[in-house]
């Protein structure tokens, strides 16, 4: 909302300046965003009068006016603007004057023509296009007759103001008005709000005896007020009324719609304009459209109206929105000689709803859905009625046409000193409340510290005790409340072990080499859908915005691809990352609600270590990626360890590089390479990745960390090396070392795997170091010797191992 | 006998001239063999004492062996020196080019955003508050309706929200958290002190300063006797944690459906120290959050009594932080996952 400094200061006493008025106003609660003065950095701009014009020698449209700019000076001024004429009183830029955006004026020479200055247009000393009047958009501005030639033009145009521009909470929607800012001004600095007394001449003509209005449904418009204004003359408004819309945002149009949005501007009270000649009958009607109804709006648009929306009729065919958007075919025109003017409050949720449904959000729209004040309804039209009978010529007829009138009603609200400084942690006095409630003018009686408080309706967002206690807190200072840290019971402020241990295990990914990542949990529905370990049917939301942000992930892998298609789109080839988060899991379509299971996963490609000068690179592989893998899994620590069965089953994932991870019969997870035309489709190269349900994983039993005795006595070690067939896997050779190693085995280690050259084809060499440990006594070789001799044994025979 | 003695005179000082000449270990050795050793010259000369009378021999005999001591004596020396010197030529063989640079170790970095929860995690856990992670697909009712904002509330115009349908939607914020948990809490174990930190969605689109998936974190106080005055202290003391003990705190009055009063808090900017600059468009002021005393419909809703129980509750963007703490001006970096960015927070 803009509000100008010098309107406010006719209902107010101010003597601060804007910028400091600004200051306080944000302070005590409405965010004021900026000060503009139109006039600011704008120098030599005066009245000038054309007292003559011919045309340019050497040109079709400039012309050559000679301009007085002073009692004893006339100049030259080549001007193209198309209305120029002589006798007119213009803006004339001088030399050496500055217009908008810090342009420079000089005197000069146009087409071999001295031009001494430059008569201007609205736009070009500052105004907005929205603002400059139609009949002024295209040409020079025209001042009025009595301007004074050599005086600076700005307090002509109001620009000698300053405008306060105020962001409005939805509940402050008082301050939606010129006179709700006064109030909340006054109350700030203790002052009192004065406003002017109209009086408003009624002819002896009934309004009733040429219209009659009904509304169907009180609830849809509460109080519904109608004037009837004969013998209406349309012309542009005054200036001085044109320049309180310009500074507010408001295009001055012509005198009878200036004035309803004059008095929107200064009570907050939307008000409507009809062209009774046009609305074809003496009725008027406020209902519910039906569904088959139709509506050209003062757009040009047709709309098809619902049963939601609340409409003007003449008792038959549909003229307005209401309070939304008026109808073409009623509209004021400069041949409307009488007018029907509305005052009224409508439903404010359908008035919502319906400038949603038809993205018609106007100034009537946003006052009505936030609320208006119930007590000057009546007022407010009076007041419209008066102005047009000053500015209009009109004949304002008899009595208002009103079926439906609200009775407007203070609100008591209760609150006592205690409970305001139990609530703000102050020691603020009654007399000191007492006297905040009568800044707001507020009527106040109080007995023994409690107050009784009548709100009155120029403040419908106080309803509750909470509501003065944030008067009292907001009028009395927030910056003078007392900052504590609470006396309270002490409580314990800790990290559930869940969420230490998803902590632990970033920090192990990190301190591995991967960075975190944080991907979009909505994506498309083809990434949503991929790289899932428990299938899952999809999650979308209604109306997306863009296909790429249309379903809830299932799957982290895809969003880690994302990110590092991005990264390789941008020359980073080498790219490690992990992401924890949630992703959203149902079993059934019809299920609305997934459920949100914490998964966490990671995706290396390029290089894992580049080249340098002193180690060649080392690109990522499988066993790169399951290391890593192992060592988070090791963090949790579980009872039974986590195993890795190769799989096809995942379709995004190389069906010969694939292992789901196993505790017991729990898929806890996948590892293993990107499908490469998966890969191919992310413009990436060989590419590995992991993906764990940590839900799954935090579930499982924990070991308890027990200390263990470091042995006191050497081990001994064996080493073996075998060669089988391609197919036997080191799982299952593992499998069979432990299980023949005796009790004195301590640890199996793979340290060398051969394909090749001096080994037949179809086989594989490979060689474990055996640990033998015995924690109680010094081991002999011969305890070893035997030992491991049963595990050659059983290598042979379960594996058809031959020993190297 | 004095030939004898003559004879390993001699000896001695030839042989320690040879010895100070040894240019190696192996050279020494061998003079140390050809001089000491059983066919050596003072070997010889001792031999040669047979001839000599019973008289004479101690006199020579001693004399030989303190000749023989002399020289070993030299060639340890010798061997000492030659031994130091091998060292430090091979000391210098070995000297590297220190500035080469170090064998790499990968190392990653911890999320800017998560650094920034963290951050301000451990600011409340220290002040004894719990930290509370909800649903991100949540009911309507949690996000809305509990929070004093029925359907149709025009606050409602403030989150354009992603809907799955009319009941279930994407949390807007992390409010549903704090009806949820205050549902639940036992006031008779004490007051309830809670932070949640999330992702949540609005219906924006992306652009350099909006995301339709943020983070933010909000948190909630209720007991008997918690004040605005606290609300007061416990902001400003986690403002000054993150932001610095130097930023100015300014409190002011806003709207939040779900706060009365309601709070918004500025902090001086950090750019022109509250001059005014385009980062605080010219204000000399910042926003990062907003709070207030929570509103008593929302206490009503989740069934604790408002004459009994009250406090503050409060949300903020992690995004915004991060972006205010670190100078970041696109918002949309924080989710490309460029590893040039991420690296950078250390």
């Amino acid at each position: 909302m803009k509000i100008s400094y010098k309107w406010l200061k006719e209902y107010v006493d101010l003597d601060m300046t804007p910028e400091e008025l600004a200051n306080k106003v944000t302070l005590t609660g409405i965010e004021v965003d900026g000060v503009k003065h139109p006039d600011a950095g704008l120098k030599k701009i005066v009245v000038g009068y054309v007292e003559s014009t011919k045309p340019h020698p050497d040109s079709d449209h400039l012309q050559l006016c000679q301009v007085q700019i002073s009692a004893d000076e006339t100049v030259q001024i080549v001007c193209g603007a198309p209305n120029v004429a002589a006798g007119q009183k213009v803006i004339v830029a001088l030399p050496g004057s500055r217009i908008a955006n810090n342009e420079k004026i000089k005197k000069g020479k146009l087409r071999g023509e001295i031009s001494n200055g430059m008569i201007c247009a609205l736009q070009e000393i500052g105004f907005s296009d929205d603002v400059t009047p139609q009949v002024y958009a295209d040409g020079i501005y025209v001042l009025p007759a009595d301007a004074e030639v050599g005086q600076p033009v700005y307090a002509y145009l109001g620009m000698d103001d300053a405008i306060l521009d105020l962001e409005i909470t939805p509940n402050r929607a008082d301050a939606l008005s010129v006179r709700g800012v006064a109030h909340e001004v006054a109350a700030i600095y203790a002052q009192a709000v004065h406003f002017p007394k109209v009086a408003l001449t009624e002819a002896t003509k009934k309004a009733s005896a040429v219209l009659q209005a009904q509304v169907t449904d009180v609830a849809d418009a509460p109080s519904y007020n109608l004037r009837v204004l004969e013998n209406v003359t349309i012309k542009p408004s005054p200036l001085w009324l044109q320049r309180r819309l310009w500074n507010a945002g408001v295009r001055p149009i012509n005198n009878v719609v200036d004035i309803t949005n004059l008095i929107m501007l200064d009570y907050g009270q939307p008000l409507h304009a009809f062209d009774y000649a046009k609305i074809g009958g003496q009725t008027i009607e406020v209902r519910r459209a039906q569904a088959d109804e139709t509506l050209t709006t003062l757009d040009g648009k047709e709309r098809d109206l619902t049963e939601d929306d609340i409409v003007i009729t003449n008792g038959a065919d549909v003229l307005n929105l209401a309070g939304v958007m008026g109808g073409l075919d009623s509209e004021i025109t400069n041949e409307t000689t009488t007018v029907i003017l509305e005052s009224a409050v409508f439903e404010p949720t359908h008035i919502r709803k319906t400038a949603q449904r038809y993205n018609l959000r106007s100034e009537a729209s946003s006052r009505f859905e936030k609320g208006v004040n119930t007590a000057t309804v009546l007022t407010a039209l009076d007041d419209a009625a008066s102005l047009m009978a000053d500015l209009a010529d009109a004949t304002v007829l008899a009595g208002r046409v009103s079926p439906t009138v609200l009775k407007p009603a203070d609100v008591t609200v209760n609150v006592s000193t205690e409970r305001i400084n139990r609530v703000l942690g102050t020691t603020i006095t009654t007399a000191e409340v007492k006297a905040i409630f009568e800044r707001l003018g507020f009527g106040v009686t109080e007995a023994a510290g409690i107050f009784t408080v009548s709100v009155p309706p120029r403040r419908w967002d106080i309803a509750i005790e909470a509501d003065l206690i944030e008067e009292v807190a907001r009028l009395y200072g927030y910056d003078r409340l007392p900052e504590t840290l609470t006396a309270s019971a002490s409580t314990p402020g800790l990290l559930t072990e869940r969420q230490q241990l998803i902590r632990h295990l970033e920090a192990t990914l990190e301190a591995n080499g991967l960075s975190q990542a944080l991907s979009y949990a909505l994506t498309t529905p083809d990434k949503a859908n991929a790289f899932q370990l428990t299938a899952s049917q999809p999650t979308s939301v209604d109306w997306p915005m863009t296909v790429d942000h249309a379903t809830l992930r299932m799957n982290l892998v895809s969003g880690l691809l994302d990110d590092l298609a991005y990264n390789a789109a941008r020359k980073q080839q080498n790219v490690a990352l992990y992401e924890q988060g949630r992703v959203f899991l149902k079993q059934h379509q019809a299920t609305v609600r997934p459920h949100e299971l914490e998964y966490l996963a990671g995706a290396i490609t390029g290089d894992w270590q580049t080249a340098t000068w002193n180690q060649p690179a080392q690109p990522v592989d499988f066993y790169q990626l399951k290391g890593l893998v192992e060592s988070t899994l090791a963090e949790f620590n579980l009872t039974t360890t986590p195993e890795f069965a190769a799989t096809a089953r995942h379709q995004d994932m190389h069906p010969g590089r694939t292992a789901d991870i196993l505790v017991g019969n729990q898929v806890v997870g996948f590892l293993g390479q990107v499908h490469p035309r998966v890969s191919q489709q992310y413009r990436l190269p060989a590419t590995y990745v992991f993906q764990l349900d940590l839900e799954q994983l935090l579930a499982l039993e924990q070991q308890t960390v027990m200390y263990h005795a470091v042995p006191r006595y050497p081990a001994i070690t064996r080493d073996i090396a075998l060669v089988v067939d391609e197919s036997v896997t080191n799982a299952a050779l593992t499998a069979t070392i432990r299980e023949n190693g005796g009790s004195y085995l301590s640890a199996v280690q793979l340290f060398d795997l051969y394909a090749g050259a001096h080994i037949d084809t179809g086989k594989k060499s490979l060689a474990y170091t055996l640990t033998y440990q015995n924690t109680a006594a010094t081991l002999t070789d011969d305890q070893v010797n035997e030992a491991f001799a049963k595990v050659v044994a059983a290598l042979q025979t379960e594996h058809a191992a031959t020993i190297r | 006998m004095s030939s004898l003695q003559d004879k390993l005179i001699a000896l001695q000082k030839q042989g320690i001239t040879e010895i100070e000449k040894s240019a190696d270990l192996k050279q020494l050795n061998d003079i140390r063999v050809n001089l000491l050793g059983k066919k050596g010259p003072i070997t010889e000369v001792l031999r040669g004492m047979r001839d000599l009378t019973k008289e004479e021999r101690p006199a020579v005999g001693s004399f030989a062996n303190k000749v023989r001591d002399a020289l070993t004596e030299s060639i340890e020396t010798r061997k000492q020196a030659l031994e130091a010197a091998k060292i430090e030529r091979q000391l210098a063989q070995e000297t590297l080019d220190v500035t080469l640079p170090g064998t790499p170790v990968k190392m990653g970095s911890h999320h800017v955003i998560m650094q920034t929860v963290e951050r301000l995690e451990s600011v409340f856990l220290g002040m004894g508050f719990k930290v509370v992670l909800g649903y991100e697909v949540e009911e309507e009712k949690y996000n809305f309706e509990k929070l004093n904002m029925p359907k149709d509330h025009p606050a409602r115009d403030m989150q354009d929200t992603f809907y799955i349908n009319q009941d279930i939607l994407l949390r807007t914020h992390m409010s549903p958290d704090e009806a949820r948990t205050l549902e639940q809490h036992d006031f008779s174990t004490g007051p309830m002190k809670m932070i949640g930190p999330g992702r949540v969605y609005r219906r924006d689109t992306d652009d350099a300063t909006h995301s339709h998936q943020f983070f933010q974190m909000e948190g909630q106080y209720i007991g008997e006797n918690v004040t605005m005055a606290d609300l007061k202290g416990t902001l400003s003391f986690a403002i000054r944690e993150f932001f610095g003990a130097e930023r100015e705190i300014r409190f002011r009055p806003s709207y939040f459906p779900f706060t009365e009063p309601s709070v918004e808090v500025d902090i001086s900017c950090f750019k022109c120290n509250g001059a005014g600059c385009d980062v605080c468009k010219y204000s000399g002021w910042i926003e990062v959050l907003g709070a207030g005393m929570t509103h008593p419909n929302v206490l009503k809703a989740a069934g604790v009594d408002p004459a009994k129980y009250g406090g503050f509750a409060f949300g903020l963007g992690i995004d915004r932080f991060a972006m205010l703490k670190y100078g970041i001006d696109d918002i949309r970096q924080f989710y490309q996952n460029d590893v040039r960015f991420l690296s950078q927070f250390k």
